[in-house]
């Protein structure tokens, strides 16, 4: 396997602390993750892992901290401002448009990219329809890659749990990100949706450079793709470093992996 | 097995995505658009225009405004009463106040205040959503029917507090008899309808479909809220406000505040509902419903009522109607949240397969 | 200012007549979390019910009574709205359980509709009059503080008592038994309520019809005071911004957003009114409510509303 270039520090959490009136969801956490890398936040249920990814995604705003992305420093940042600057997550709960087709669902994720004004798109001439063509020749890419040719005229609703997961990702990956937060891909997934969709977020890493950040509870898929690992546990901060460090951790083996069985 | 799409291969992305691409549906809808700009014009009669044809189409254009925000962006509006009046009275003051101004621009000024108007009480939108909005529509509602009411600029000063106006022409062809008003409303009709099925399949039209279904996640990948809700706005009320210039001008001639009140709004919502909500074919459906029920209740009712013996005034009647609106929506809710136009879309189904069952 | 507390007194009278109108609204909130946009219908189907039983009642059975003919008339009417509430919960809300709110809103339009043509059909659309022995002569207040004392309306002090009485009964049947208690359960939420036992279906009859009673409570006094006919339904309308003033899920706030409301419009017609060529009682309600739309969507006592991504 021929080694990875990982690259220098790109997305940089500092202090963040989170709380919702009285609940302290996270508590002065603080890690990297380095361009190109695949890094795992893990750790029991109620952790914050998912509040943490808000945070990065401006959906929430901590009370403190400060949150670095390419050199530029916020204290919180603004959804719109994050996805333009090159960030995109997929959601826990499947955060689809139920109401539209699997391409264009995709094709949302292009939004930022298209150029042509409100009257151009209304009229459907020219440089509105080429705009329109080229991007859905890209998304046609990435519906190719994710392996969902068949139900691209489906509504999304009615397709199948694991099929959904798959939109949701390719929605994000429409956005072209630098980096792709990854909320609980394969949750409700069976061994092989766990299989393929492990092969597509390795794909998308290695064939496009995109950094993940993922929040994952299977501990094989996590230790078996991720170059690092950040533990959370009650808000905190308990471990962080490869897989094998995190493992042999005793303060992670005694709050989240448990003893050998 | 008329119904099938053997054989049609599409080799372009620009043949998958047109708005008809099955080319069955293609010559249908060409046909129909001739029918109704060659054929009509020759066998109705007056009345036929008069009471229905002319209202039927002007209905359906504001329904078309109506539901790219109710339908498609899925801001619930209580005021397109007001934005037709806005329209309406816009494109007054701009054809008596400006000798000579041309009358599609006029309707287009008139589109454009509404617009702005819109956008205005469009405003909070972004701060509310649900049942919050529809309260602040109705406030555009109500304070639009004040405006025309009391300000006496708008109306012109005149003095009995209704307007009128007369003359009409479009590039020196006069528009008084009902064949000119009927191939004057299909017109715009069928070029505003392609206009916005043409936003509805675009960027704009997937922003607004994104913040219907999950404004959240809409946020997250880029779009922003406000431009789409605005924008939203913005497109309705220009089309809703057109179809009240036209309504005003063409349909009744003259006019006075009561005639876009919020019955005018619950009616355009009924529409969208009933004919389907997030489909521009539902407009048409949803128009033509309403507008032809009352007739066809006025028609059918006493007969119905003779056989059993019940004589049925002109207000019951009326009731009848309130009754059925009220009981077809709720049904229509229930059933078929999408309206007639899933319906037919369903149908379709059916037949592309038939006589197979699947 | 003889003047002015006059119309601030005519002003909280009408008030208190929106906040009956919004009690219904507040209500049906609080336990289901549906809008009912039918409540001006229902209180005007309550009102007309009453109006031509009153009527019919002694006509068929010969009663002397007016009283006796009154009250026998707000039992059946009272029945006929438990009615009309059952069947709303079995035949539309029951079937829209899991839609989002713009649905059941758009429902209920249609279920006002749908009561405007029945209620006429069955019961008429003239105007009728209700008649439930309300003192219609005025008393002159406060003689001895200003000049020539204030004009009260007798018909409205009666009202206002009627009004009391029944939120204060309201308050007692929620705080004190163990249906009030279930419903203050479901109000909270609903999956929970639900796991523990409690008939979800069944405490959304029995909110109905409460908010039926009330509305017939309304309907009676509007009725009397106005007359019983169509234009009642625009009442309704009136009321929707005093449950956003006062915020949806406040039955206290129904109150007081009601007599906001009703001062209000009182005031900044007479004494705004003439600058603007008059007629501000038709958005002023609206726009107020706008305001506090745009910087306190919850009202003033209500909850905050929370969206969980």
């Amino acid at each position: 396997m021929t080694a990875k270039k990982i690259g220098d520090v790109i997305l940089d959490v500092r202090n963040i602390s989170l709380s919702f009136g009285g609940v302290q969801a996270l508590t002065d956490i603080s890690f990297d993750v380095r361009e190109h890398e695949v890094r795992a936040i893990i750790g029991p249920n109620g952790a914050g892992k998912s509040s943490m990814l808000n945070c990065i995604n401006g959906v929430y705003t901590p009370q403190q901290g400060t949150i670095s992305f390419k050199g530029q420093t916020f204290s919180h940042m603004d959804s719109h401002q994050v996805a333009s600057m090159g960030i995109a997550r997929t959601f826990q709960n499947l955060a689809l448009f139920k109401g539209m087709s699997v391409i264009d669902n995709l094709m949302t994720g292009r939004n930022l990219r298209i150029r042509s004004n409100l009257l151009l798109q209304a009229l459907r001439i020219g440089p509105a329809e080429r705009e329109e063509i080229r991007h859905r020749e890209f998304v046609e890419h990435i519906i190719d890659f994710l392996e969902i040719q068949a139900h691209r005229k489906t509504a999304v609703g009615q397709l199948p749990y694991g099929l959904q997961k798959r939109v949701d990702l390719g929605r994000a990956l429409a956005m072209e990100p630098q980096v792709l937060l990854l909320d609980e891909p394969m949750a409700g997934m069976n061994l092989e949706e766990k299989q393929d969709m492990s092969r597509f977020v390795l794909d998308i890493n290695d064939e496009f450079g995109t950094t993940v950040v993922l929040i994952e509870h299977d501990m094989g898929v996590v230790m078996d793709i991720s170059d690092r690992v950040v533990v959370l546990d009650y808000g905190k901060k308990i471990g962080d470093g490869t897989p094998e460090e995190v493992r042999n951790n005793p303060a992670v083996i005694s709050a989240y992996l448990g003893t050998t069985h | 097995m008329f119904y099938r799409e053997n054989g049609q291969f599409k080799t372009s992305y620009r043949a998958d995505q047109q708005i008809f691409p099955i080319a069955q549906d293609r010559w249908a809808v060409l046909a129909l658009v001739a029918a109704a700009f060659v054929l009509v014009p020759m066998l109705a009669s007056d009345y036929m225009f008069r009471a229905i044809l002319i209202p039927f189409l002007i209905m359906a254009l504001a329904a078309l405004g109506v539901n790219v925000l109710v339908g498609y962006c899925g801001q619930i509006s209580l005021g397109s009463g007001a934005f037709m009046a806005v329209g309406a009275y816009a494109a007054f003051n701009v054809y008596v106040r400006v000798p000579g101004m041309p009358l599609l621009l006029t309707l287009i000024l008139g589109g454009l205040c509404a617009s702005a108007f819109g956008i205005l009480f469009g405003l909070p939108s972004l701060r509310v959503k649900g049942l919050y909005l529809a309260v602040a529509t109705l406030a555009a509602q109500f304070f639009s029917d004040w405006m025309f009411l009391r300000i006496k600029w708008f109306t012109h000063d005149s003095p009995s507090g209704s307007v009128s106006v007369s003359g009409l022409q479009l590039a020196g062809f006069p528009i008084e008899d009902p064949i000119s008003k009927y191939l004057l409303c299909l017109s715009v009709l069928v070029l505003l309808a392609l206009m916005a099925k043409n936003l509805v399949r675009s960027a704009i039209g997937r922003e607004w479909m994104a913040i219907r279904d999950m404004d959240v996640a809409a946020a997250v990948i880029g779009i922003r809220p406000m431009y789409a809700k605005l924008t939203a706005f913005a497109v309705s009320s220009f089309i809703v406000g057109v179809a009240g210039a036209l309504w005003g001008f063409v349909y009744l001639g003259a006019w006075e505040p009561a005639a876009f009140s919020v019955d005018q709004s619950f009616r355009l919502l009924f529409m969208v509902i009933i004919g389907g909500m997030g489909a521009i074919m539902g407009c048409f459906f949803g128009a033509g419903f309403i507008v032809i029920l009352p007739i066809a209740l006025n028609q059918f009712l006493p007969v119905l009522g003779g056989v059993f013996g019940i004589s049925i005034s002109t207000a019951g009647i009326a009731h009848a109607e309130l009754i059925i609106f009220g009981a077809l929506i709720v049904w229509f809710l229930i059933v078929e949240p999408h309206g007639i136009a899933r319906l037919w879309a369903v149908g379709k189904q059916k037949m592309r397969l038939w006589p197979f069952p699947h | 200012m003889a003047f002015f507390l006059e119309t601030l007194l005519g002003g909280l009278m009408a008030g208190m007549l929106y906040s009956l109108v919004a009690l219904g609204f507040v209500l049906i909130f609080k336990a289901s979390g549906v809008f009912n946009f039918a409540q001006g219908a229902m209180v005007l189907f309550a009102a007309l019910a009453m109006a031509r039983l009153a009527e019919w009642i002694p006509m068929a059975t010969g009663l002397e009574s007016r009283l006796v003919a009154n009250m026998a008339a707000f039992a059946i009417a009272a029945v006929i709205m438990f009615l009309v509430a059952w069947l709303i919960e079995r035949l539309v809300l029951r079937h829209l359980v899991n839609q989002e709110g713009t649905t059941l809103l758009m429902a209920t339009l249609g279920i006002s509709y749908f009561l405007d043509g029945v209620g006429q059909t069955i019961f008429g659309s003239d105007i009728y009059k209700l008649d439930i022995g309300m003192p219609k002569e005025p008393i002159m207040a406060f003689e001895t503080m200003f000049e020539g004392g204030i004009l009260i309306n007798k018909e409205d002090l009666y009202a206002a008592l009627i009004a009391a009485v029944l939120v204060a009964l309201l308050s007692v049947f929620f705080q004190k038994t163990a249906t009030g208690r279930a419903l203050r359960a479901v109000a909270d939420d609903h999956q929970a309520a639900q796991s523990i036992g409690i008939p979800l279906n069944r405490i959304w009859v029995i909110v109905w019809c409460v908010a039926g009673i009330t509305a017939l409570v309304a309907g009676m006094i509007w009725g009397s005071k106005l007359g019983v006919q169509f234009s009642l339904t625009t009442v309704a309308l009136r009321a929707l911004p005093v449950v956003i003033l006062g915020g949806l899920t406040s039955v206290p706030g129904a109150i007081i957003g009601g007599l906001i409301i009703g001062v209000g419009e009182k005031l900044s017609e007479v004494f705004l009114g003439p600058f603007v060529g008059g007629g501000i009682e038709i958005w002023f309600a609206y726009v107020l409510a706008l305001g506090f739309l745009l910087f306190r969507p919850q009202g003033l006592f209500g909850e905050k509303i929370i969206d969980r991504v």
